[in-house]
């Protein structure tokens, strides 16, 4: 096409964007299309009504995207960044050698294929199931869900296949108010209506509210435990009788599993439905956002109903094979194909670096790492004994603004605002990844932003690649591509 | 063995902590009653890094190396290992939702800018920053049709040649929503306009139809279905993929309320059906999208500045009343795909689009040459992909193809399906021997 045009590129300046340019901090890149875009016009063998005129994208060298985009990281906080203690997300660090074995040529496959011809990846995939499995104590997985909140949306779809196999309509799930938003509105999406169940003074489910909301109509109680508070449910098989007793099933929340892992198991509680997710669990990493993957797991009568198709060993001698089948009751699928497969991987590779002991030891670190960290903060921690996450209140301060004021100290916050049980909630999970001495950098942070004044706080943060960023605005007046900006 | 070797603590360390704590040992800190208890045997014995990946190169290594010709709506695409290399920065790799954007604004002005080639490509002004997949994607478009004014019904139409996946998925987010899902017919592989304008009526929440389809054809009359679905008070969802828009006409041109499809065919390659939901609408259904949306803005100091926008929609504020259930999404999917796209820049992209349509026109053309061949099947234009007919039982055919090398879709008994990217077209003059053998 048409030779290189200069562009915003072409003259450094002010008008244009300079790629010698580093004097700024890593506070500032120009957008892809202020640099440089072209249009270029379309002509293919299609008929002229099908097909565009012309396209309109960024036109740069690689070498300009490389420094683009290493400039973006740079303004980008991670795990490798320094502490991520942000409550119930798990943000612990995740092996690099997951990454190459997800990345082997002979994982790069495509889904349709014959089984017969990918016996690998269904190996693979059988063996996570396994393990799975074995940790949840659960009796069939699926690893179709690709994310936690399908994995939710699959758990309460099965829940009402099984209610009408039975010949029971049941509409209501049952959810505490401390749960994760997702519960209420994957039950939702599934077509249940969502009864909110309010938390006991000592922060765990109450069970004379959970008496009362139990009835015909209950098809599902959804429990986080440890709950978004870190606490255990200790009356959880109480809970799982009354909810059995009354005809519903029980759903476990896999957020929080890492806190029992070797400890406690699920379906040992009296669990018939779980997800776990990967990403948190298993250290595959968040990506930004995703992917992750949420499988989920069941008790033997409800396996017929698990999305389609499964995987499973085929009697015979020498290697053992595997084949895909379509369960008897399924509720078919969650996903166009077999889910977050290069996600999966990585779980599976974690897993079997660590086996049992390592488990059970990530576990324990991490709840040691909780414990020892809310011991050093002035802030009240209002609930307890908490296990791999605590939530902090800051009290006459806001949480988020305090938030803000901890960027500056050089460290990523905790979640905040949330639970609503604690007032202004700083929900905080340091993992197990955090040696001593960046719990005692991050206490110190939380610390040194509790004796501030509310000036100080609200006007951070001060040293971060953007300053606090006007959320009302942005979402008032709504600039959503960069055509949008030259409007 | 024993400890986890990402967990940094000395024996000296844990005792210290455990002191500052107040406890004697680890499991004094676990609330957990005696009867839940679990003694930890998994029987899952720990290996070296080394262990796992020689084990995990053995295991994938069943894999049988073939050379696939599969699409149906994943595809092969070469990723340059640009892509590769920027994505797998950590500080982008191991970050979370953008939640702090102040110090997240790399990623947030990544997905922004993804976001922006997607608006580009669709000419719809709103492009969410990732779903699951397309399947998911539809399954969306379907929940937010019931929620705005413009449609009413409870009826999605869909093609009855369709990926059965996607078909599937779409049914479950139907069924909780009340809403039936029925396919319309195909006349040669393309929309047969006439029966569907006969059985569409104002029950009609949802129209859905593809180009290219699930059988790489192009389809011609996408006006013509755009205004089945607006005579009826029917929203129109079609669905496509990135790599077919940066030649075929804009959809928001055509009539599409939303596109949906699988954003994955750029960056990702053959990842298993790991995908990359795209979701693009009008601005008028912009508080009832699903997902995440990232927003220009400015920070205190009245610098542009990145954040994500609209968040009352979600589930995390609005709960059993959020437009979708999703938070964990495909962000860094839709890192790779945006790197992807800028690499191969305007040129790269519609020079990678018009091979898909000639080199499939071109490999058609030896196939029908086959004796008991016939190919394309449908008397259409093609995109990547394109079905053949075969006087040998089509199933017989694809496993005899399957032993010489080569993975093609059986459609039926008597047809196959065809898919060739240019990571597979050095493989066209075998696979054409290979099909005069078993043909």
């Amino acid at each position: 096409m048409s030779d290189d045009e200069p562009g915003n590129g072409g003259a450094p300046g002010a008008d244009g964007y300079d790629q010698a340019r580093y004097t700024d901090g890593d506070r500032y890149e120009p957008l892809l299309s202020e640099k440089r875009s072209r249009e270029v016009d379309v002509e293919t063998p299609l008929p002229d009504a099908v097909t565009r005129d012309s396209l309109e994208l960024p036109a740069l060298s690689e070498p300009e995207l490389s420094r683009h985009y290493t400039r973006l990281s740079q303004m980008n906080y991670g795990v490798e960044s320094g502490p991520f203690p942000l409550g119930s997300c798990t943000m612990k660090y995740n092996p690099s050698f997951t990454e190459d074995i997800a990345g082997l040529p002979d994982a790069a496959i495509h889904p349709d294929r014959d089984p017969e011809t990918m016996q690998g990846t269904l190996a693979v995939l059988a063996q996570l199931s396994d393990y799975l499995a074995q940790i949840g104590g659960m009796d069939g997985v699926t690893l179709q869900p690709p994310a936690g909140a399908a994995g939710e949306y699959t758990g309460t779809m099965i829940t009402r296949a099984y209610h009408e196999e039975n010949g029971e309509d049941r509409s209501e799930v049952l959810v505490p108010d401390s749960a994760h938003g997702t519960n209420f509105a994957s039950a939702a999406l599934a077509g249940f209506d969502v009864v909110e169940l309010p938390s006991g003074d000592d922060g765990r489910v109450d069970i004379d509210a959970l008496e009362g909301a139990l009835g015909d109509d209950t098809a599902l109680l959804m429990l986080t435990n440890p709950n978004t508070l870190g606490l255990f449910e200790r009356d959880i098989v109480d809970i799982a009788r009354m909810v059995h007793e009354a005809g519903g099933l029980l759903y476990y929340d896999g957020a929080n599993l890492n806190a029992l892992l070797g400890r406690a198991r699920p379906g040992d509680m009296g669990f018939d439905i779980m997800h776990y997710n990967v990403h948190k669990t298993f250290a595959t990493p968040h990506g930004g956002g995703g992917p992750g993957a949420g499988p989920v797991g069941v008790v033997e009568k409800l396996e017929p109903f698990l999305p389609a198709p499964r995987v499973r060993a085929v009697d015979g001698e020498g290697e053992p094979a595997y084949e895909l089948f379509e369960p008897e009751q399924t509720i078919g699928k969650v996903h166009g194909f077999l889910g977050n497969w290069q996600v999966l991987v990585k779980a599976g590779a974690y897993i079997a670096r660590l086996g049992d002991e390592g488990l059970a030891d990530a576990g324990a670190k991490a709840v040691l790492n909780a414990n020892y960290l809310a011991e050093q903060l002035d802030y009240e921690v209002p609930f307890g004994p908490f296990h791999h996450e605590f939530v902090a209140s800051a009290g006459e301060q806001d949480a988020a603004d305090v938030a803000k004021r901890m960027l500056d100290y050089g460290v990523h916050p905790p979640t905040t605002k949330w639970p609503e049980t604690v007032e202004e909630a700083l929900m905080t999970e340091p993992t197990e990844g955090e040696n001593r001495r960046t719990l005692d950098q991050l206490a110190a942070a939380f610390n040194a932003v509790a004796g501030e004044d509310e000036t100080t706080v609200a006007s951070a943060p001060r040293r971060t690649a953007a300053r606090r960023i006007d959320q009302v605005d942005a979402a008032r007046h709504p600039r959503l591509s960069w055509h949008a900006l030259d409007e | 063995m024993g400890d986890s070797p990402y967990a940094p603590h000395t024996p000296t360390e844990t005792r210290e902590m455990l002191d500052a704590i107040g406890v004697d040992s680890q499991e004094d800190l676990f609330d957990i009653p005696d009867q839940v208890r679990f003694d930890g045997q998994f029987d899952i014995g720990a290996r070296s890094e080394r262990g796992v990946r020689a084990e995990f190169e053995t295991t994938l290594g069943r894999n049988t190396d073939i050379v696939e010709l599969l699409g149906r709506g994943h595809y092969d695409h070469y990723v340059p290992s640009i892509v590769d290399h920027l994505a797998d920065r950590q500080e982008f790799l191991t970050s979370y939702t953008q939640y702090q954007p102040e110090v997240a604004q790399g990623f947030l002005q990544a997905l922004f800018e993804y976001q922006s080639m997607l608006v580009e490509l669709t000419g719809l002004p709103v492009a969410n920053c990732s779903l699951y997949d397309a399947a998911t994607a539809l399954g969306e478009a379907a929940t937010l049709a019931t929620r705005v004014r413009d449609a009413s019904g409870s009826r999605v139409l869909v093609p009855a040649q369709m990926q059965a996946g996607k078909r599937r998925v779409l049914e479950n987010y139907a069924s909780g929503t009340d809403l039936t899902v029925e396919p319309y017919p195909m006349d040669d592989g393309a929309v047969d306009t006439a029966t569907l304008a006969e059985i569409a009526d104002e029950e009609v929440l949802l129209v859905y139809a593809e180009s290219p389809t699930v059988r790489g054809v192009v389809e011609e009359s996408l006006p013509t279905v755009a205004g089945v679905a607006a005579g009826n008070d029917a929203l129109f969802c079609l669905g496509s993929d990135p790599v077919a828009l940066a030649v075929l006409e804009e959809p928001a041109a055509l009539g599409a309320d939303i596109v949906i499809g699988d954003a994955a065919s750029l960056g990702l390659g053959a990842a298993g059906g790991m995908g990359l939901g795209l979701f693009a609408t009008r601005e008028s259904f912009l508080r009832q999208v699903p997902g995440r949306l990232v927003g220009a803005g400015e920070d205190e100091s009245g610098r542009r500045a990145y954040t994500l926008t609209l968040q009352t929609r979600e589930q995390h504020i609005r709960r059993e009343r959020a437009t979708s259930n999703i938070c964990t999404n495909q962000a860094w999917v839709a890192l790779r795909a945006a790197i992807h796209a800028a690499t191969l820049g305007p040129d790269g992209l519609v020079e990678l689009a018009t091979d898909c349509v000639t080199r499939t026109g071109a490999v058609a053309e030896r196939v029908d040459d086959v004796p008991g061949v016939e190919a394309p099947v449908h008397d259409r234009h093609h995109f990547r992909e394109f079905a053949a007919r075969t006087d040998e039982p089509a199933r017989a055919v694809a496993a005899d193809l399957a032993d010489h090398g080569f993975a093609v879709h059986a459609l039926d008994d008597d047809h196959l399906q065809v898919c060739v990217t240019e990571t597979s077209a050095d493989a066209v003059d075998e696979f054409v021997d290979a099909l005069e053998v078993v043909a």
